[in-house]
């Protein structure tokens, strides 16, 4: 890929340079794009859809073998966790799923530059996210099989609760950001926080809140948005006349737009943008460039509103065929270990499968927890009745179910940071 | 003992609990070096710094999603929504999310935020500057709801409510904010009169008068004048809207069998509405009249210069009374 200061580049301010690197400027065709993806110049690569491994001068990256090889295996499990859920959904085990399908690398690569102590605010698409931060890939099924809201605590992974309403949780990962400056928890080895959330959103006041905030603030906050190209039906025309990623200069802070579907840019984009948050640079504004190959949510029907071939054109993009295609190359790896993370991910959907199956409704009456600190003598009344109503029949509904655990076999975790972390982390 | 006035009242508790906690911040648009638009928190940002009592950019769905961000990283944030009809662009941040954390992470999050919110009519002010709605918020699950009614509790009450581990929208009676009263600056938030409970700020024995915010005053006066026909009204102020202190009505009401509930908010779906069903199931066989409700009408709030016809009186509650009692 040929790269060269771009136009719009040399517009930015002196301010902005450490945090936003001169930007590429290659033929759509060459960033590998379709031609009718409506992608401008403008897209940081460092690997191409033919996994060929290119250098970018203001996102250099070091990377080992076993490195890449971790960020393989993160795509391939959390694709067949995905896999398995819509399964699970069309067998009536999950209400509904929300499909990451093609955004996998952007999830990944983000993922893997937080460090542990950085927080993460997803949306309810972030099971690669959840995955790079630890979170147990059951308790996304919960929330989508109708077992809990979500349940995990978002101080044990720092990975806060799915949000569905759209964008709200920019303005939480804002204050909190807010909070890391308060704390004096900055600097090189101090935290930031990452703002996830999509193309749609990007019209959603709150977002536009969060970016006012962010900025008069200067707070320690990174926006990653996947611009996945659709809103459930309406396709991004429909959000912003200009790409996403210049909205940002209108509220006075960096933004970049990176490949989305290329697992080593995202990787690199990210960290150097929270890197700069860190060193009170305040917050930048990624919008991954990423395509959704399925459908919005398991109840949504693409083909009402979108062409086959743009997907087709799509599928050669795939984020996980180019990191698999350079590994080979590159003889970081060999078929072995192709096969094994194969084998693991099959293992993963078994373990999936049966656990989802296996998990018990939650008791009636739970559904009068965890609403206030305290007592609460309403909310305590409408339990007490509700448990006497249950107790009028015979068959016991009103005894709690037992909260067995399903039989989990050897589970394959994501625990720690896949080998990304840099030094400066408790 | 200190004569201050209801403004002054509050300004003294959120400086004590400034004092008291290091992770009390205050944010709202105005609230700095201004002082905020009723001078609620005049001095604060002075005596505390920028970091901690923050002027924010205009948008109030920004106020309350960057203060959960705040709780979310251990701070106690108190917000001020600068007027009462401004408070719904920040609607869905209250209910969608400050109110729901706690469930939603199975007990895991806590959001201790404070949401001041200037409410009610009576000082002639334009549209969306006297809206009383409490309501919206009293309906929705995970927050508490309470109305101070004058200066020595607002003092405690602001402090109790920073204090909770819960959400608390924190109605203020602006109408009143100017009114003088003895304040006990020394007084032990702890100690004080629980938030959640009802107090009967004047004792009677034919007819339980409820009552909160600015309302509480008028309905003082009204007991009063009822006393000259004879008629002995017991007046509850009841502080806290959510959860509602059924066992302070209930028991009232049983000994005077008569209950009339006021409110500035429209008496459609407000919470007169919610205590006058709870009133019929607890003291059904106590009643000797329905429960009444006096509140303002079913119409949005009027210009100022008829505001008085919509605000509910001293004469129309003594016409309810008259009602209850010939029934």
């Amino acid at each position: 890929m040929s790269v060269e200061t771009g136009g719009s580049s040399a517009a930015q301010s002196a301010t902005q340079e450490v945090i936003s690197p001169p930007l590429a400027s290659a033929p759509a065709a060459a960033a590998g794009l379709p031609p009718d993806a409506g992608a401008p110049a403008e897209l940081i690569q460092l690997l191409t859809p033919e996994g060929e491994r290119v250098e970018h001068p203001g996102y250099p990256l070091d990377i080992s073998a076993g490195e890449l090889r971790g960020l393989y295996r993160d795509l391939v499990l959390v694709r067949r966790m995905d896999t398995e859920a819509i399964a699970l959904q069309r067998q009536g085990e999950l209400g509904l799923w929300a499909s990451l399908l093609g955004q996998e690398a952007a999830q990944i690569g983000s993922g893997r530059a937080l460090r542990p102590r950085d927080m993460a605010f997803p949306t309810y698409r972030e099971h690669g996210v959840a995955w790079c931060r630890g979170v147990d890939p059951l308790k996304l099924l919960e929330l989508f099989r109708g077992v809990s809201h979500g349940g995990w605590d978002p101080a044990e992974h720092n990975f806060h609760l799915y949000t569905i309403v759209i964008g709200n949780q920019t303005l939480h990962a804002t204050g909190y950001a807010m909070g890391i400056q308060r704390d004096g928890a900055t600097g090189d080895g101090g935290e930031a926080v990452i703002a996830y959330f999509g193309d749609g959103a990007i019209s959603q006041g709150d977002v536009n809140e969060a970016f006012v905030w962010a900025s008069v603030f200067n707070a320690p906050v990174v926006f990653f948005c996947q611009n996945n190209q659709w809103a459930i039906s309406e396709p991004i025309e429909r959000q912003s006349r200009i790409p996403l990623y210049q909205r940002a200069r209108g509220f006075g802070f960096p933004g970049v737009r990176v490949d989305g579907n290329d697992v080593l840019a995202c990787l690199a984009v990210t960290r150097a943008a929270l890197q700069a948050a860190r060193e009170g640079q305040g917050p930048t504004l990624i919008e991954a460039f990423t395509y959704r190959m399925g459908a919005h949510t398991t109840t949504d029907d693409p083909t009402r509103y979108r062409l086959a071939g743009e997907l087709e054109a799509w599928k050669l993009r795939d984020p996980i065929e180019r990191v698999k295609a350079y590994l080979v190359r590159s003889g970081a790896a060999d078929a072995s270990f192709l096969d094994d993370v194969e084998a693991e991910a099959g293992r993963l959907g078994a373990w999936l499968r049966e656990a989802c199956r296996a998990m018990p409704d939650p008791s009636p009456l739970s559904a009068f927890e965890h609403i206030y600190a305290g007592p609460h003598p309403i909310v305590d009344a409408e339990r007490q009745a509700y448990a006497g109503y249950l107790d009028s029949f015979d068959d016991g509904a009103s005894t709690p179910v037992p909260n067995v655990a399903a039989e989990r076999p050897a589970v394959p975790q994501a625990r720690g940071t896949g080998g990304f972390e840099r030094s400066g982390e408790a | 003992m200190t004569t201050l006035t209801l403004a002054r009242a509050l300004n003294a508790g959120l400086r004590r609990a400034l004092e008291d906690d290091p992770k009390v911040l205050i944010m709202g648009e105005d609230v700095g070096k201004l002082g905020g638009v009723f001078r609620i928190t005049d001095e604060l940002q002075k005596d505390f710094g920028e970091s901690r009592v923050i002027d924010t950019p205009l948008a109030e769905s920004g106020i309350v999603g960057t203060a959960i961000g705040l709780a979310l990283r251990g701070y106690r944030p108190v917000c001020e929504i600068q007027f009462d009809g401004f408070v719904f662009p920040a609607f869905n941040q209250i209910v969608n999310q400050l109110a729901k954390m706690r469930y939603r992470s199975s007990g895991n999050v806590a959001l201790p935020v404070v949401i001041r919110i200037p409410f009610g009519g009576g000082i002639g002010a334009v549209e969306h500057h006297s809206e009383s709605p409490e309501a919206y918020f009293a309906h929705t699950a995970g927050l508490r709801v309470v109305a101070c009614s004058g200066g020595p509790e607002a003092f405690t009450m602001i402090q109790q409510a920073i204090r909770c581990d819960d959400p608390v929208i924190f109605f203020e009676p602006k109408r009143r904010y100017w009114e003088k009263a003895d304040v006990d600056t020394t007084a032990s938030a702890a100690a004080a009169w629980p938030l959640d409970a009802a107090r009967i700020v004047a004792e009677g024995t034919d007819l339980t008068l409820l009552a909160y915010g600015p309302m509480v005053k008028v309905a003082l006066a009204a007991a009063a004048a009822a006393r000259e026909d004879s008629r002995s009204v017991e007046v509850i102020d009841l502080r806290s809207l959510s959860p509602l202190d059924m066992k302070t009505i209930s028991a009232s009401v049983r000994r005077t069998g008569h209950c009339v509930v006021t409110h500035e908010a429209p008496v459609f779906g407000g919470l007169g509405a919610e205590i006058a069903a709870r009133v019929t199931e607890e003291c059904f066989y106590c009643l000797e009249a329905p429960v009444l409700r006096v509140g303002g009408f079913s119409t949005p709030y009027p210009p100022s210069r008829i505001e008085d016809h919509y605000l509910p009186d001293l004469d129309r509650m003594l016409d309810a009374v008259d009602r209850a009692f010939g029934f």
